[in-house]
Order: C-alpha cells, then structure tokens, then sequence
C-alpha cells in the first residue's frame, strides 16, 4: 500500500484526472458485471408490465420501491436499461477503437516503414475517408451491411455493424500517427542496426518498431474511445444505430426525446447525464496521458 | 593590473533536489577567478559539472537546482542587482552555446537577431543598431558581412553560424564570455578558427572568457589559464601550459595522458584507472571463446571500385536536384586490418559505410567481397558477414529490449547457437569479451552509460560472426577516457581475434592511434590512401595537409605514465 502511494506520487496524476479515471473505471466495472448488478434484464420483453410503464423516479415522487430511477414508456426499468446501455456503448466504442487500432497500425506500419507507392496509396485512401462525416460514412456502411446481408438486420448483429462503421472511419488517425512514429523510429541508429544485422523486415517491425510506438497508439486509443461511444450515441439516436430492444444510451436518449415535453423527462435526462460523464471522464484521462507521453509538452509537467 | 577581476566565483555549491528528499550536488565548493583578456578553461568529463558552473554565471541553472551557497561577482558586482549599473545576462555576459544550429530562431534573419540584443540593451535606433550589427558580423569575420545580415540561419554553415552567435554575444560589450563547448559541434578546420577568433576577441577587447569544454587540444590552443573538474570538484587549477605539461592531481594527470596523440602511436591507449581497463583478461576471452577467424593477410577482403552515389531531390518547379555524396572511391581492405576513412562533416564518409553495410544502393560502382560481388540486395551470408557499429550509443540500442537480448537476436538469426539458451549463453559469453559482466544481459539499455552502450553495440555486431566490422564514429560522442577503452577494445578484436575494421572517423589523432592504413575523403572523393604513419609524417595531397594543420597539439607530458603495464606496452 506505501509502495503504491508512493508510486502514485511519483506519477504526480492531479486529483481531477484520478477521480475521473476512477469514475470511468467504476462505471466500467457496473457494465461489465450488468448480468449480476442491474435489477431486470432490460433485453428481455417478456419481463415488461405496460402498467408499470412512465412511473417517475422514487426522489421525484415515484410510489413503486422495484425502479429506483423510474421506467420508460414499455415499463422498463430505466435503471436497469441505463447499466445494459452503458454496456453495449462501452463494447461497441472499444470494439470500435480496436478495430481501428489493429487496421490503423498495419496500414500505418506498411506506409511509414517501406514508403515509396504504397505509402502513397495508403494515405490517400486515408484523405478519401478523411474527407467524409463520421455519420454519413457509417450511414453508408450500416444501409449496405443491411442490404447486403438481410441477418445483419438482426439486432444481435448491430453491434458488429456499429464496430465496423465507426472503425472505418476512425482508423486513419491511428495510420497516420503511426506513419509518422514509424518513419522517425526507422530513421534511428537501433533500426539501421538491425538492418544491417540482416533482419527481415517483419521482425524490425514487430520486434523492434512497434514496442517503440506503442505509447504514443495507447493515447490515440484514449482519446478516441470516447469520439467513437459518441459516435455510437448520434447514430443510435438517429435510429440507425442499436434498435428499442437492445438500447445503448444513445437509443434511450431518443425514446426519452419523444416524451421529454410531455413532462416525464428523465427517461431521456438520466441516460444523457451517464453518456456525458462517461465521454468526459474517459475525455480527461485521455489528454492527460495524452500530455504525459508527449515529448514536447513533458518539460512543463 | 587594479581592475576588478571580470569573474571571481567564491565557494561555488548547486543541488538539485532528488524525489528522494536528498540533494544531488552538481557543484561543490568551486572557486575561480578571470582577468580581463584572460581565457580560462573549463575541462573535464560529462557529468563533472562543468557546464553547471557557467550555467550558473549566466544564471541558467534549471530549477528545481539552485545555487546554495557562494558567490559570483561579475566585475565585482552580482548578476541582477537594481538600476542601470547592475549586471544583465547578454549586456555584461555574452553566453555561446554547443549547438550552432538550435541556438538561432530559424525564422529570423540572423541579421535581426543580433539587431534585437543591440536595440534592446543599448537602446539604439534602428538604423545605429543595423550598422553596429554589420560591424560585429565584421568583427567576427563573417565573409560579406553585408549580405550575410539579411541571411536566415539555415542559409548559413555551422560555423558562420558559430559566428553569429558569438557577434550577437559580443554585441553589448560584454565584460565576460561564457563559451559552452562552443566548437564540439564542428569540424577540425572550422573549430581552429573559431577559437583562433575567440582568442583574438579576448585579446582585442579584453574580454574574460569561460571556455567550457572537454577538448583538451582546444585548451592547449587558446587558454590561459584551466580548472580541472570532476564530481562537482574543482581538482586542480593553474597555467596552461603547466597543468598540461606537470598536472599535479593523479585524476588529471590520466586525463590529460588518456587524449589520443597525433604525434605518435601507442600499442595501447593509457586509460584512467586500472579496474576500467580489462586488458589482458578481454584478450583471453576474445582469443578463447571467440576464436581467431580469419588468417591476417595481404589478400583483399572488400575490394570496392568505382563507387557513386548520387542524392537526387525532387522539385516540382524547379526540376531535380542531384548531390554527388560519393564520387568514385576505390580501395581495397586487407584482411586482418584497420582500415581508416578520414574526411569533414559531408566528405562522404557515412555515407560509403552505409553502402558497404547495404543501407543505401550505389548509383554506379561494383564491391567485391571475399571474391563476390556485393549488391544492395544480400543473401544471409553476405548480410552476416558485415556488420557496422554507429556513431550515437544512446539511440542505436533499441530502448525497449534487454540487452542480452539484443545481442542473442542475430545468434538466433543466423542459427549460429543450437537453442534459445545457448544464444543468450553466447550473448553472455560476448558482453564479457567486451569488458562486461555478463548478468547484464537482462538490464535495459537506459540502465548503461554512454560507454557501455558503445560495447553492447560492439557485442551485438560481433554476434552475427562477421568478417568486416565497419565503425562508424564509434568514439566521437564519448568520454576521453571511455573513448580510450573503446578504441583499446576494437584495438583487442583485432590483434587476438584478427577482425577485420573499417574504420571512420572525423579525429585525426584517433585514426593515427587505430589504423593500419588511411584514406582521407574530401567532397565525396579519396583525395590521398596511403599507410597511417606515411600520411601523418609525410603527407602529399595539399588537403591532407591542410587537415592536419588545423588540429591542435597537444603538448607532451613531462610526468611518467601511472600505469607501469601500459608503459611497456
């Protein structure tokens, strides 16, 4: 425990960041025991009562002890609904950031490391993609995955369309970070060793590249797991994201939206104020290690 | 003389707190003294606070250090101090920095940036300020000093760019110059005359000069007077031409005998201590677990002719651009001997190891190696058979791998052990050969010290058995005395193992001491190849004169070598 504090003090986090990483991380922990935490299955319909639906909070006067933050229009527990939806946004948004990591970086490693035409197909493939909204291309991806294949309009498969829709875009910050890491590392002495030494140029990459870059992959990957749970939210709350039955945060903000004038308004306010939290928090925590592991904003720290 | 002392440093002390609690002591109890036109040097190795000290004069010390104690009088009053007659860091203090290159704004003229000291300190107008910049850039002998005032610095070499710094350091009359390694970042020729111009300025305008550096020939140049640190210390201190000849402190009297002379060759380098100095164990191990692997000879190993290589850069609006980095060389090495490239920053000299290792594709030119051609495009054997050491031991080791491990990659490679522990018990095997213990495998790089480093790369380019190692500046960003026992162990490889050494260096003395036989490389061309000892007693290419007559000389110690063993050797 000293040791840890010590460690803690010698890392200098300031206090804003370590609560927000701590809140991130308890958030993270509900989610991921959901099955075991929330009161009902928000998932299973069978389990609805219609008359139990709009019943307000227990703090704003809600009579029924079984919902503590009341329920929805179906009878949902919104509570139960808000740990299942934070789930789902916390899946497809790291799905989505490694899907992204994992194609960025190779395409990244293969234009930084060899150069030359593939270097520049590669980028301009990423200007191509780059020069598109985030959710006019994901608009795109998710209507031709469900043209193309009809079981994609199955709500277990929205997910994985959600992953691939967002990955597709956000992988081209990932190559060009990545590029750019490669061609400063492959300029130094340890790779021009190495070269000479007879390495192929898998093992330079993987053996001695990547471990070198990968600091600098990890902040990337921070700050975009928030962009890409954002990006879920939107597409979720335009209707082209998780269906009614599977609600992310971002569905529950929409059905909320439907029924926010006619005053039973935290059924869209609760799932936003964790969507805010959660992006904020993970926001915090990215930038910091963001600054922490950039060389050039080091001296001030 | 009556006036004050430009500089009198009184029981000097700077710590730097530790996360620990402790203090790091950078500087303890260090006095010194400067008179007006005086130069006093600054020597010792890194780490031994001699930058610290001018640092603190011009009131730089980064916190969290601090100076704690003592005091600095620059004539006879503190730096800071209140009202027009206190004392101004680049009014009263002129301070040069290493790096020629980092120490201008690239994006203002340097003409402007000189202006900008003069208007500032001395308030003159515009036009004064222009015409005094002129005069300075004059003063330090810039070349058309006129036209060069309207340059930006990248326009400009790192000499004239050396120039500059000193004119806008000299440009409010200071009383003191604090020069930090000022010439460490240039080449021989260019490094005479900025210090013959630093001494002509302290002459002129009796200026006292700090001149910090590790360049013991640059001390036997210019200085007047030298200090000798170590550890924060202040060991020794007194004229040059008596701390040089007589030091009386046995730390600087290796020193001093551990800078490789140009005057003649030694057996073996004199290193500072005993322990450092593995000697003749290395030479056990290196004869017994290695094995001698090529049979000294007069037949060729490399056999390079004709060799070219052109920079093409492209511009779309003004066409491409071809810069001939290497015109033409052609020479043979020995088996079983140290070959040495000579040459100036640009003479080509990297750039014919890089195509020897099969870095870079020769544009025309044919090397022939063991009998066969050598080609960018390598099979394992011919890849194995050449291996290179560079120049920065800090970024040539790969930060985020054992060591051990490092050294085992090409053993495994090249299937060179039966299995994976028999790799990394032959990388043991070799960290002791180069004067390392061998538990240090598991160790990351950032663990070793500059010197250290170097061997591990030495260690790591010899795991792949190879038959030409070509060293790339191997000693030029070391320590005096950790550069003696680099060059002592390639010196080793070659006369108990028989390697054969391609070896580059820019340091005249040093390749005196390492080769066999010399090229010197001017432009991208072998202007002169001849045996060492015929091109430093007698050489015949005016370039190669002109070299030798840039570099300084050091004066002969009148005091026996402390080491009996390396006496007689």
């Amino acid at each position: 425990m000293k040791a840890l504090a010590s460690r803690y003090l010698s890392l200098k986090i300031p206090v804003f960041v370590l609560a927000a990483g701590v809140f991130a991380g308890a958030l993270t922990l509900v989610a991921v025991l959901a099955p075991f935490i929330a009161p009902y299955n928000p998932t299973n319909i069978s389990s609805f009562n219609l008359a139990d639906s709009e019943i307000a909070p227990l703090f704003l006067g809600g009579d029924d002890p079984r919902f503590v933050l009341g329920t929805d229009n179906q009878g949902r527990d919104l509570l139960s609904a808000i740990i299942y939806g934070a789930r789902i946004s916390l899946i497809i948004g790291a799905g989505a950031v490694l899907f992204a990591t994992l194609l960025g970086m190779t395409l990244g490693l293969i234009a930084g490391y060899f150069g030359g035409w593939i270097d520049a197909v590669i980028m301009r493939v990423a200007d191509v993609i780059l020069s598109f909204p985030t959710i006019l291309l994901a608009l795109l991806i998710s209507g031709i995955a469900r043209a193309l294949f009809p079981a994609a309009a199955e709500p277990e498969w929205a997910p994985i369309i959600l992953i691939g829709a967002i990955g597709t875009h956000d992988w081209v910050q990932y190559a060009r970070t990545v590029r750019a890491s490669t061609m400063v590392e492959s300029a130094k002495d340890y790779v021009r060793a190495v070269r000479v030494i007879g390495l192929p140029s898998r093992q330079i990459i993987f053996r001695h590249i990547v471990p070198n870059i990968m600091a600098s992959v990890l902040v990337v990957a921070t700050v975009n797991l928030a962009t890409a749970m954002l990006t879920e939210a939107t597409l979720s709350f335009l209707g082209v994201g998780m269906p009614p039955t599977y609600p992310s945060l971002g569905t529950l903000i929409r059905i909320g939206n439907e029924f926010m004038f006619s005053g039973i308004w935290w059924i869209a306010l609760f799932p936003a104020i964790t969507l805010v939290s959660l992006i904020l928090a993970t926001n915090v925590v990215g930038d910091w290690l963001r600054d922490r592991f950039n060389p050039k904003l080091r001296v001030r720290l | 003389m009556t006036m004050p002392p430009v500089l009198s440093i009184d029981g000097l002390r700077v710590d730097y707190p530790l996360a620990d609690g402790n203090n790091f002591c950078a500087v303890d109890d260090v006095s010194l003294s400067i008179q007006p036109g005086e130069i006093h040097a600054l020597v010792g190795e890194s780490g031994a606070g001699k930058s610290t000290v001018g640092n603190a004069i011009a009131g730089l010390i980064d916190p969290p250090g601090r100076i704690t104690s003592g005091t600095i009088l620059i004539a006879g009053k503190p730096l800071g101090g209140k009202g027009s007659d206190g004392i101004r860091l680049g009014r009263d203090i002129g301070v040069i920095f290493q790096d020629p290159m980092t120490s201008l704004n690239p994006l203002f003229t340097v003409g402007s940036q000189i202006v900008e000291t003069v208007s500032y300190h001395l308030r003159e107008s515009a036009r004064a300020s222009k015409e005094s910049a002129i005069e300075l850039l004059r003063t330090v002998e810039m070349p058309e000093p006129e036209r060069r005032f309207s340059c930006y610095p990248h326009q400009l070499s790192g000499g004239q760019r050396q120039r500059v710094v000193i004119a806008a350091a000299l440009s409010c009359n200071p009383k003191l110059l604090v020069a930090d390694e000022p010439t460490t970042a240039l080449d021989v020729s260019v490094q005479a005359q900025i210090l013959s111009l630093i001494k002509r300025l302290a002459d002129e305008r009796q200026l006292g000069v700090l001149l910090v550096t590790h360049n013991m020939a640059a001390v036997a140049q210019i200085a007047d007077r030298v200090s000798i640190m170590r550890s924060g210390r202040l060991l020794e201190s007194g004229p040059v031409s008596r701390v040089l000849r007589a030091p009386q402190h046995d730390y600087a009297r290796n020193l001093i005998q551990a800078v490789p002379r140009i005057e003649a060759p030694l057996r073996r380098l004199p290193v500072l201590s005993e322990k450092d100095d593995v000697g003749t164990s290395i030479q056990t191990i290196l004869e017994t677990r290695l094995g001698r692997r090529e049979a000294a000879g007069s037949d060729a190993l490399l056999t390079v002719s004709g060799l070219t290589v052109d920079y093409t850069t492209r511009n779309w609006l003004r066409g491409g651009h071809v810069h001939r980095a290497l015109d033409g060389a052609s020479f043979s090495i020995r088996r079983g001997e140290i070959f040495g490239v000579v040459g100036e920053s640009g003479s080509g000299k990297s750039t014919l190891a890089n195509v020897i290792a099969g870095l870079v594709r020769p544009t025309s030119g044919t090397i022939t190696f063991d009998g066969r051609p050598l080609g960018a495009n390598r099979d394992r054997d011919a890849r194995r058979a050449v291996q290179m050491i560079f120049q920065d031991p800090y970024s040539s080791l790969n930060a985020r791998m054992p060591v051990g491990e490092a050294i085992a990659e090409p053993i495994r490679f090249y299937h060179l052990a039966s299995s994976r522990a028999d790799s990394l018990s032959r990388a043991r095997t070799l960290l002791e050969a180069v004067g390392l213990s061998g538990d240090m495998g598991e160790r990351f790089p950032f663990a070793f010290s500059g010197g250290q480093r170097q061997r591990i790369s030495i260690a790591r380019a010899l795991a792949a058995e190879p038959s030409l190692l070509i060293c790339d500046e191997p000693t030029s960003s070391l320590d005096v005395s950790v550069q003696a026992r680099v060059l002592n162990l390639l010196k080793d490889l070659r006369d108990t193992a028989g390697q054969t050494l391609l070896f580059i260096s820019h340091d005249l003395a040093v390749v005196r001491q390492m080769c066999d036989r010399v090229a010197v490389m001017h432009a991208g061309c072998i202007v002169e190849l001849a045996d060492c000892e015929t091109i430093f007693t007698s050489p015949k290419h005016s370039y190669t004169r002109h070299l030798m007559s840039c570099v300084p000389s050091m004066p002969i110690s009148d005091c026996p070598p402390t080491h009996k063993k390396n006496a007689s050797a």
